[in-house]
């Protein structure tokens, strides 16, 4: 059960963020629901990598006959972290241009495109 | 900022700059690599943003795109070296002089001249990491201010 | 230099790229020069990748390794990073390629200086390497990576005008529908990693065995790409970007969103096509109509043109899912009409490719000229412009599916098809064209008939050379459809229907 955990954690950081995508109308908070999703992935990918008693993945290091932890999910979280991390600065850049025109961040009231 | 926040910032300014090269360097040998120790580097910058103020770093926005730029350029052409075997084979590993020595076998502290182009790899996306961050910070910092374009 | 076609043709244009602000820096021209020759290059291998592909068969390139066709270390796993260059490939390049090649001329001209013409170049360029490589790779978290880099561009590219407040709102949205999309494929590659231990889409679709994970994975993926392409129940993002981002651009989203749609066909029929269930089929064939409906209803009140096309470029969407869905819903017996559809469907995306991108152009020339795209204002243009009327004229009409343009050539295959599987889905996607020709009519009659008016600003010649090669190419293959059809359409939609099994034997061996 213990070794659920992290699965566990990573699904409540998706429903959280899913949940603050949906209900939330601010545009920040927006940026952050997807930030909490990304976490949520991420931090499954890491937990699909890991053994237990595991070392680290590096080849000079490790004591012969020790189990390593998987390095390839460690690689794609990382480029997962880049990627996230660009998207996030983008989003935040339109939603700072957005209010300078709007001088808000509600979504409700930004609606110069509909139909 | 305070005088506390300030002396404190000169002092760690340095200390930053250098564990951020510190991870890039060594990121072919222990956790780490140009991602991280760009952001590492990164933070320094914008510890200097909070600390001092925002506007004297702002004639330095065409130096980051540069540095960027290059960052990106050198990380596609060291891709480009391997094209007598294949795109991104490390034709460099093991050939012998910059970063070029076999990896010793056994258990050893890690060796720091191996790899072949991994290292000068991470050097590129370190600074193109440093320079991307770096202006990110600096134009949300900008942000607010009484000329922000 | 010929072997790495593959590669090049995703890495010159990420060098040309990065590059691009650095020559800005030493001269203009220098810039525009470059820019041009990555694209011509570009457009180059992407010709050499499709006539090897589509005379010799699967083109495999691996990366780092000692030669580009070691695909298996000693075990027989692939463990590196490849590039799967099949039929459906190769075609989705020759679209990229063309359409860039349109796109980039019509971009030097109509960008200014002064509005960070340099950016829009880099981010048009890494649009275009982040497409090929989508469309080229054969490993699912490459697939991801170069989904967020094609994402991450577009909305760069779409909110470009942030001196308007209406571009930044569209890229905001869009952007949070893409991270969204990316996010959701990403944990299905990683469900499926955690099960296979693997990330070659070869490896794991002769692994699968349709486990629940393997469905949940199935399901995440579809949500992604769906949303991606601009599916119907999500297809809201796709007008606000394609009517804000710069006219020349916005050729390259199309391409973007065709790409995303040819993911979904790879993970389809190639990932999941060995466990087949018929549901998938009809989801992918109701979606479609869907689309097709609801975006033609949606074209026929817009009053801005931009938007007005880009409704008619969603409804366009529609026609492709349900050409290659009918196609999925009889893959279990493989009968003849199925195959019909999908090449319907898979030749509607080239047709597509080729009359959006010129009623793009169209709108941005119009928007040159008169500073506006809101068709209350406009009216008249056809005495002073009539070589824009012409091509918007030709492609509304080659949208709408009237012979002897290229759209009836697709089309009508695509009605054949589903015909087949049900009068009813043939239908419906009559009467979406006949929706689309009086909302084309109604634009053109809107903008470029009635009393002369005065052209505020003459429409350059290099906007009519784009233009009259995505006219010409128009023309042509309405005029002989038969020879594109065999020629690239064809290998394209074997390459889907019954290629599984050679795309698995070309990265495993055997």
């Amino acid at each position: 059960m213990i070794g659920n955990l992290p699965f566990v954690a990573c699904m409540v950081l998706i429903a959280l963020g899913m949940w603050t995508l949906l209900f939330k109308r601010n545009l920040v908070k927006l940026v952050i629901g997807v930030g909490l999703i990304e976490s949520g992935v991420n931090l499954f990918l890491v937990a699909l990598g890991y053994v237990r008693e595991g070392v680290p993945p590096i080849y000079t290091y490790a004591p012969a006959g020790a189990p390593m932890v998987l390095p390839t999910p460690q690689a794609l979280t990382l480029t997962s972290i880049v990627i996230g991390l660009a998207t996030t600065a983008l989003m935040l850049a339109f939603a700072v241009v957005i209010y300078r025109h709007k001088g808000t961040l509600d979504a409700r009231k930004i609606r110069d495109l509909r139909g | 900022m305070t005088v506390v926040v300030r002396t404190v910032a000169r002092v760690l300014f340095p200390v930053a700059l250098a564990f951020g090269g510190y991870v890039i360097m060594h990121g072919h040998l222990t956790p780490g690599g140009g991602f991280q120790g760009g952001a590492v580097a990164a933070s320094a910058l914008a510890l200097v943003l909070v600390a001092f103020s925002p506007a004297r770093l702002k004639g330095k926005k065409g130096l980051f795109s540069a540095l960027e730029s290059l960052g990106g350029v050198a990380f596609v052409v060291l891709g480009f070296l391997g094209l007598g075997l294949t795109f991104f084979a490390n034709v460099l590993a093991g050939a012998g002089g910059l970063f070029g020595q076999p990896v010793p076998a056994g258990p050893n502290p890690g060796e720091l001249n191996t790899a072949g182009t991994l290292p000068l790899m991470n050097w590129a996306v370190g600074f193109k990491v440093l320079a991307g961050l770096g202006a990110v910070v600096l134009l949300f910092a900008l942000f607010g201010g009484e000329d922000d374009r | 230099m010929s072997i790495h076609a593959p590669i090049l043709a995703i890495a010159v244009p990420l060098l040309g790229g990065f590059a691009v602000p650095l020559l800005a820096k030493v001269h203009k021209g220098l810039r525009d020069l470059w820019a041009l020759l990555v694209v011509l290059f570009v457009g180059a291998c992407v010709g050499v990748v499709a006539v090897h592909v589509f005379t010799e068969g699967i083109w495999v390139y691996v990366l780092g390794g000692r030669h580009p066709q070691e695909t298996l270390v000693s075990g027989g796993f692939p463990i590196r990073i490849m590039l799967v260059v099949d039929g459906m490939s190769a075609f989705m390049g020759i679209i990229a390629g063309f359409l860039a090649l349109c796109a980039f001329p019509f971009a030097l001209r109509l960008l200014p200086e002064e509005e960070g013409k340099s950016l829009a170049l880099t981010l048009g360029l890494l649009l275009l390497a982040g497409i090929l490589g989508m469309v080229y790779t054969g490993d699912l978290f490459n697939f991801f990576v170069f989904l967020e880099v094609t994402s991450i561009a577009a909305c760069a590219l779409i909110g470009f005008r942030t001196w308007s407040s209406r571009a930044p709102e569209a890229a905001f949205k869009t952007m949070l529908l893409y991270s969204l999309s990316g996010l959701f494929f990403l944990l299905g590659v990683a469900f499926l990693y955690g099960e296979y231990g693997a990330l070659n889409l070869a490896y794991v679709a002769a692994q699968l065995r349709g486990s629940g994970v393997d469905r949940l994975a199935l399901a995440l993926f579809l949500a992604a790409l769906l949303m991606k392409a601009a599916a119907a129940p999500v297809h809201f993002w796709a007008p606000d970007a394609y009517g804000e981002a710069p006219a020349a651009k916005t050729l390259l989203l199309v391409v973007n969103t065709q790409a995303s749609l040819y993911g979904l066909w790879r993970v389809l029929f190639t990932l999941y096509g060995g466990l087949w269930d018929a549901g998938i089929g009809w989801l992918v064939v109701s979606l479609g109509l869907l689309t097709m409906v609801v975006a033609a209803f949606m074209a026929l009140v817009q009053t801005d043109l931009g938007r007005l096309v880009a409704y008619g470029a969603v409804s366009q969407i529609g026609y492709m899912m349900l050409g290659v869905g009918v196609g999925l819903v009889t893959l279990a017996g493989r009968p003849d009409y199925g195959l019909v559809a999908v090449k319907g469907g898979v030749f509607h995306m080239l047709n597509d490719a080729l009359t959006v991108g010129l009623l793009f152009l169209c709108v941005g020339a119009v928007e040159w000229a008169q500073g506006t795209r809101d068709l209350r204002e406009l009216g008249g243009l056809g005495h002073g412009l009539p070589e824009v009327a012409l091509c918007f004229l030709l492609a509304s009409l080659a949208l709408a599916g009237l012979p002897p343009l290229n759209g009836f050539a697709s089309k009508i295959l695509i009605y054949q098809g589903s015909f087949r599987l049900s009068p009813i889905l043939a239908a419906i996607a009559v009467l979406a064209s006949i929706l689309l020709l009086a909302v084309y009519a109604r634009a053109f009659q809107g903008v470029f008939l009635g009393s002369r008016v005065e052209v505020q600003n003459r429409v350059p010649a290099v906007f009519l050379l784009s233009m009259g090669a995505l006219a010409v190419a128009l023309v042509v293959v309405g005029l002989v459809p038969g020879f594109f059809l065999e020629g690239v359409v064809a290998p394209a939609a074997e390459a889907l229907w019954h290629g599984r099994d050679l795309y698995l034997a070309a990265v495993l061996g055997g």
